[in-house]
Formats: C-alpha cells, sequence, structure tokens
C-alpha cells in the first residue's frame, strides 16, 4: 500500500489516482460543521484565520474524548457531502485536500481539479482504529465549539483511499 | 401491582449505553463477516476489512467502536402492572446516559437545532414509552449515529402503490443515500400507521436482530426482494462498489387509514449497536 507524508507536493498529488488504497503520515486538521460556518464568518468579515489554510489537509470529524493516556478518542470520518457548500472556496485558498467519507458535490470535484487538490476517502464507522492511529491531538481553535471545534492532529498510517483524484477521478 | 424504583432503570441505562458505545451486536458482526467473505469489489472489501479490525481494536481496547456515539433513542415497554417510584422516568434515564457518556469517553452530539451549541451531556435522550401488560419493563437502548440517520425517509404512497411501490421507496432511499450513510446499511421500514408512527415503527424495525424476518409472510417476502433490489445497486462497502450495500431489511407495520399507504424508511449504519434487557 502507498504510503504518503504531509504536507504533499503538487508531483505527489499528481501520481495519486482514484481508487488506490494509501497510508497517511504527518499532521492534519479536524473542522466539520460548525468550525466551517465559523471559518466561512471570519473570511467574510475578512478576519485571518487562526490556523493556515494553504497546504493543509482537513479531517471532516469530531472525536470521541482522549481516555487518559491516550493522545485521542476514536476519531473516524464524518459525511463530508455536509461540507460540499464550504469546500470549493477553502480549496481555492489554497487548502491542498480533505479526509472524510461518502461522495462530494460536482463542484467540489471541480475545485480539487482546478487546484489539484485531492479528496481520500475513509473508512466511515472506524473510529477506533483512526483514534489509535493519531499520535497527538491539540485544539488549535474554535474550543467553544468542543467536539466540534478544529484539532490539530499527528497521525501515523492513516488508511484511506484516494476517492477525487486531480485528474477528475473518482472512486464512485 | 410491582414496585419499581427508577433508581433501577437509570442503572439499567447505563450500563446498556456503555456496552453499546462499544460493541456491535451479534448478528451484525456476524453479517460482516460473512459480508467480508463474500465481497468481490477490491475496494469494498478493504473497507469491511477495516470495519472488521475496528470492532476488535473498539472491543480490546473498550473504546467508541464509532466517533458518533449517537443520540440516545430508548423505547421503554412498561408493564401496567408497574407502578414506578423515585425520580421522574425522564430524569433517570436522561442522568443514565449523562454518566455513560462521560464515563465512557462518548462523544457527546445533542445540540440546540438553531443555536446548534451543545447540551455538552449527549441528553436530551429521545424515550418512547408504551403501556403494555404485565408487571415488567423491557427497554431497548439504541445509539443512534446520524450520518445514516440524515439518509432517512418518509414517503406518503397512494393504496394503488402497494407493494411494489413499498419496494421502490425503499430501494430509492437506500440509492439517494449513495455512500453517504456508512453502508452496508441496515435498513428499518415501517409500513402503515399514521405520519407519526410510520417513522416510530420504522426505528423499531432496527432494533430487530440483522437477519431477521417479521412473522408475516408477505411483509417477509418484501424485506427479502427490497434487500436483493438493494444489493444489485451495486453501491457497495462505503460506496466503493461491490456485492453488499445493506445487510438487511426489517419492515415493522401497523393498520393505517383507508386513504393511505405511509411508508417510512431509516437507515442504520453498519454499526449496529444496540441492547435489550428487561427489569
Amino acid at each position: 500500500m502507498k504510503k504518503l507524508v504531509l504536507p504533499l507536493s503538487s508531483g505527489d498529488i499528481m501520481g495519486l489516482t482514484a481508487g488506490e488504497s494509501v497510508l497517511i503520515s504527518g499532521v492534519i486538521l479536524t473542522a466539520r460543521d460548525c468550525a466551517h460556518k465559523r471559518m466561512t464568518e471570519y473570511i467574510k468579515e475578512g478576519k485571518e484565520l487562526p490556523f493556515e489554510i494553504k497546504g493543509s489537509v482537513i479531517y471532516y470529524a469530531g472525536p470521541c474524548p482522549a481516555k487518559p493516556g491516550m493522545a485521542s478518542g476514536s476519531c473516524g470520518p464524518t459525511t463530508s457531502a455536509r461540507m460540499d457548500v464550504f469546500a470549493p472556496a477553502l480549496l481555492d485558498m489554497g487548502l491542498c485536500g480533505m479526509i472524510g467519507k461518502g461522495e462530494m458535490s460536482d463542484e467540489v470535484r471541480e475545485a480539487i481539479k482546478r487546484n489539484t487538490g485531492v479528496y481520500f476517502a475513509a473508512i466511515g464507522g472506524a473510529g477506533a482504529l483512526y483514534g489509535n492511529a493519531i499520535k497527538s491531538s491539540e485544539c488549535i481553535a474554535f474550543a467553544d465549539l468542543l467536539s466540534e471545534a478544529v484539532y490539530r492532529l499527528e497521525v501515523e498510517d492513516f488508511p484511506a483511499v484516494v476517492a477525487y483524484d486531480c485528474h477528475g477521478g473518482s472512486i464512485y | 401491582m410491582r414496585r419499581i424504583d427508577t433508581g433501577i432503570i437509570e442503572q439499567k441505562i447505563y450500563e446498556m449505553a456503555r456496552h453499546a458505545g462499544v460493541n456491535l451486536t451479534r448478528p451484525c458482526a456476524e453479517a460482516l463477516d460473512k459480508a467480508c467473505a463474500s465481497e468481490r469489489g477490491a475496494a469494498a472489501k478493504f473497507g469491511l476489512e477495516t470495519i472488521l479490525k475496528n470492532a476488535q481494536t473498539a472491543h480490546d481496547m473498550q473504546m467508541p467502536i464509532c466517533q458518533d456515539t449517537g443520540m440516545a433513542v430508548v423505547i421503554m415497554e412498561i408493564g401496567q402492572e408497574v407502578y414506578l417510584e423515585g425520580k421522574l422516568l425522564r430524569d433517570a434515564v436522561n442522568d443514565g446516559v449523562r454518566r455513560a457518556y462521560a464515563d465512557g469517553y462518548f462523544r457527546k452530539s445533542v445540540c440546540d437545532p438553531i443555536t446548534r451549541v451543545n447540551t455538552a451531556d449527549n441528553t436530551p435522550a429521545v424515550l418512547h414509552t408504551e403501556i403494555v401488560a404485565g408487571d415488567g419493563i423491557a427497554i431497548t437502548y439504541l445509539p443512534k449515529g446520524f450520518g445514516s440517520e440524515n439518509m432517512s425517509r418518509l414517503y406518503m404512497l397512494k393504496p394503488a402503490q402497494g407493494t411494489e411501490g413499498i419496494i421502490s421507496a425503499i430501494v430509492e432511499t437506500v440509492r439517494l443515500a449513495g455512500s453517504r450513510p456508512c453502508p452496508p446499511v441496515y435498513v428499518g421500514v415501517g409500513i402503515g400507521g399514521s405520519f407519526d408512527t410510520c417513522a416510530f415503527l420504522a426505528k423499531k424495525a432496527i432494533t430487530r436482530d440483522v437477519g431477521t424476518h417479521n412473522a408475516r409472510e408477505d411483509i417477509a417476502g418484501i424485506e427479502r426482494e427490497a434487500l436483493k433490489r438493494i444489493n444489485a445497486l451495486g453501491i457497495g462497502c462505503q460506496g466503493f462498489h461491490g456485492d453488499v450495500t445493506a445487510l438487511g431489511v426489517s419492515c415493522e407495520w401497523a393498520p393505517t387509514h383507508i386513504a393511505g399507504l405511509p411508508v417510512a424508511v431509516n437507515i442504520q449504519c453498519h454499526c449496529v449497536r444496540c441492547e435489550k434487557e428487561t427489569i
């Protein structure tokens, strides 16, 4: 299985084909419904986001609390389609890619192509497995949103499948 | 008359919630095993293998099998010979849920529908009570994730659409859901009743064990035919294309009005977590 280390270069991204299984290692940022809504408000108001979007990979997820001695609780992907309305603008701002589950809109696929991005499908429902692949977790923004806050995760060998590649390919 | 202290119910709910958050039901685990063995799609098989590995990890490490530890749905059949004493039943249920979600390190996923502010303790639970014969209480506990709940639908069919209309509605719901609800799904279907009871029947249907059939032969026939057509869609595990899109279809029914044929389709993801206890 192909191993990917973040951040991804455009060469890395161009080498990915929809349908191939990968193991992802490196830093990703969690954000789901409420965090996206707030990011959009920041952007609308011209406020600087409290974290770097350019080159980042967003993981659509809201973790369980970590048990003592663990870096994270269970943390599988959530349904990506709810973020359809937010993803194209973030990709245009330089977001490298997303990890989630399930199909996204044609607008998102277009934005991925346009920006040489990528969308990975993690396996929905495999929360315990993904939680164990997280080596460190730190809340870096919007802490009031609890599980919907933005967490900076260091992950190792995160199993996923390339869902949309930058050439317009799709696993769905 | 039998006196039951609601404190006993609270403790029961606590234990059921703790167990459900970490474990699949045995029939669901068996159905997933079977699906993985027979799946011919490579990516779908990878998905099923990952799901099985996850179930083992969750059990071994006693951590939530899915981070969406759900809204707590409680169905309680209370014998009419029972006299409940102690704190309010609703409070007992919520206190049990609150403690379980804190002690189990479960995610708190309940919020205000308008402000979206999280209640921070996963309460209130969804509590359905029915008064039945006897002096016992039967409790069903179902932590319901919303990736699948979001893909559910309710149809008000015309009586003339009959059995074919019911099957088409079930298959259409799964087709439109596509990859989003975490297939392979378990499909709960309510047939008949009114707008509200139909949806409740669909919810009750997913509390029935995967692989079982309705006692009525004509309804069981709908379950079998719908499952066959769903699996012919080829959506597969996670939408990766494959042979197994649903683990089962479970229908419950109730008499309805002469003018109507309500059909509710409640989607449950592959992570079927459901506990049943009696007091």
